[in-house]
């Protein structure tokens, strides 16, 4: 029958963010755990399905393996995703695979790590350096929102846009954190504090660039037909499609057109829908240009118009497309691989009508996107209510 | 203790472009099948997979397909040359390769603007490849 509505989400959980210095990287993705199962309404007995993602902070050999040991299940199926971003979203969508192929029934997906207050400031600039090629790339001294930066550039001369239209994207997730509780950023932000902000690597400022925090948050999925006895209404997987360019940015084909292209394409064919369906989406915000382009390569906008879309105030609360509902990496919270782990929750949040002030009105089909590397590998996973089976 | 600039893990596959670097020269790969010219080093053309690579050394002109001014150093080893730019270099046979600009007021940087190839020896053993621009004529 296909991965459509065959499996959905049952569970969400999140741990605080921010700050966590009393929890360590493990404990957090267990915390996670335990409240996601928890939400589902079940015992960790009738979980037989772990995924985890590496921590930087706290890192295992064979992290998801660590954690079932530390939690005392011993799941028939087991995964650590190896990355973050697309890799966060391609581990839901493997393990949705693996329902649907009846390797196991029930996977709790829990991601946590302690960026903020888990690493030094030397290992955390040591992290930065290792994403480059060692031999081609590294030698040049080029930080992660540096590698983002020449993205943006690229981007700036190809469309004649400006840095107002990457910080309108900055603004546009404040609002929504604003009205998340949980958001790590509260504050108000106007183009004019994005723009007076320091300069990081020309021309990305200290609002363009995500946060780095502390935090976990978790699913539980399950087989369709034993979703149907939840506490909460179920979120069905509708689609999924990855994407993949290069590895390295010196070795991408094109510095403004995406893989998002193909992983939006693939999971839109297999949800049978089209960007026109969708109510909200969370679109990967490491660096804010790379919402522009995610945007447009994801169909959501034309290409070159994603800026004049936020600074329209489109993706805001109550906009015609809202976009990172709970204030993203830039204003939510971001411990690095599990950053989309929050996206996939709160979508799910939405969906389940239970988003509080920033409910988004009549929210049936949601998109979740995100990429690793420097706009490198992508995954799109669509969520959406019984009603869209 | 400030720390020193990384150098390049020299690999089997890379040997030969990095002594070539020494010597002043920069190699790319040319495809004895398809033609294809290739930047990094590889076992394989990325176009048509033959396995029959040839070096050949760049003239040398590219220009900046994209550039960036880093603020804040990836290391205490950069701290001192804040602000650098790394760009994206789009050399005259094809393949982008990753850079620093040097000895070049930031201002003359844009993209599309004509770069010349020069080196900085970073070790007795290892020349990194370097690109400045070049005033054109007015």
């Amino acid at each position: 029958m296909g991965l459509r509505g065959s499996t959905a989400i049952i569970g969400i959980a999140e741990t605080a963010v921010g700050k966590v210095p009393d929890r360590s990287a493990t404990t957090l993705c267990v915390d996670a755990a335990l409240a996601a199962v928890r939400d589902a309404g079940l015992k960790l007995s009738d979980v037989d399905g772990l995924v985890t993602c590496n921590s930087m902070a706290q890192p295992h050999m064979y992290h998801a393996e660590a954690v079932a040991e530390y939690l005392g299940i011993r799941p028939r199926y087991c995964a650590t995703a190896a990355a973050g971003g697309g890799a966060t979203l391609t581990v839901l969508y493997q393990a949705a695979l693996a329902i649907d192929a009846g390797i196991c029934d029930t996977v709790v997906i829990s991601m946590a790590d302690s960026l903020r207050t888990g690493l030094s400031r030397e290992q955390a600039m040591i992290m930065q350096s290792s994403s480059g090629h060692a031999q081609y790339e590294t030698p040049y001294g080029a930080t992660v929102p540096g590698y983002y930066a020449l993205i943006a550039q690229a981007y700036l001369h190809a469309y004649g846009a400006s840095p107002e239209h990457f910080a309108a994207v900055a603004v546009s997730g404040r609002q929504h954190a604003c009205l998340n509780p949980a958001a790590e950023m509260r504050k108000p932000i106007t183009i004019d504090d994005v723009l007076a902000s320091r300069l990081i690597a020309d021309p990305l400022r200290l609002l363009d660039c995500s946060l780095v925090s502390d935090g976990g948050a978790a699913v539980v999925l399950t087989r369709a037909d034993r979703a149907r006895h939840s506490p909460h209404a179920p979120v069905y997987l509708l689609g999924a499609g990855e994407g993949r360019g290069h590895e390295h940015i010196s070795q991408a084909a094109s510095l403004i057109h995406s893989s998002a292209r193909q992983s939006g394409e693939r999971a839109f064919l297999t949800a049978g829908l089209k960007p026109a369906d969708v109510d909200f989406a969370q679109v990967y915000d490491c660096f804010t240009p790379v919402v522009l382009i995610e945007m447009e390569d994801l169909g959501l906008c034309g290409k070159g118009e994603a800026g004049d879309f936020f600074l329209r105030g489109d993706g805001a609360p109550g906009g015609r497309l809202p976009i990172n509902t709970h204030g993203g990496l830039l204003s939510h919270c971001h411990p690095g691989n599990p950053g989309s782990m929050f996206a996939v929750a709160e979508s799910v949040r939405q969906i389940r009508r239970g988003a509080g002030e920033r409910q988004v009105k009549d929210a049936e089909v949601g998109l979740v996107h995100a990429q690793g590397g420097i706009l490198s590998s992508h995954c799109t996973v669509i969520l959406g209510s019984e009603k869209t089976l | 203790m400030t720390q020193s600039k990384p150098l390049p893990p020299v690999d089997a596959q890379s040997r030969a472009y990095w002594a070539a670097c020494n010597e002043g020269r920069l190699l790319v790969q040319r495809c004895e099948a398809c033609s294809q010219i290739q930047h990094y080093h590889r076992v394989l053309c990325t176009q048509c997979g033959h396995d029959r690579l040839i070096d050949v050394p760049v003239s040398g002109a590219g220009t900046v397909r994209s550039f960036t001014i880093i603020r804040r150093a990836v290391s205490s080893a950069f701290e001192a040359d804040v602000p650098y730019v790394v760009a994206l270099i789009e050399l005259q046979e094809g393949p982008t390769i990753m850079s620093n600009i040097i000895n070049t007021p930031l201002e003359q940087i844009a993209i599309n603007k004509p770069v010349m190839l020069t080196f900085e020896q970073r070790s007795e053993t290892i020349a990194i490849p370097q690109f400045q621009i070049v005033e054109t004529s007015r």
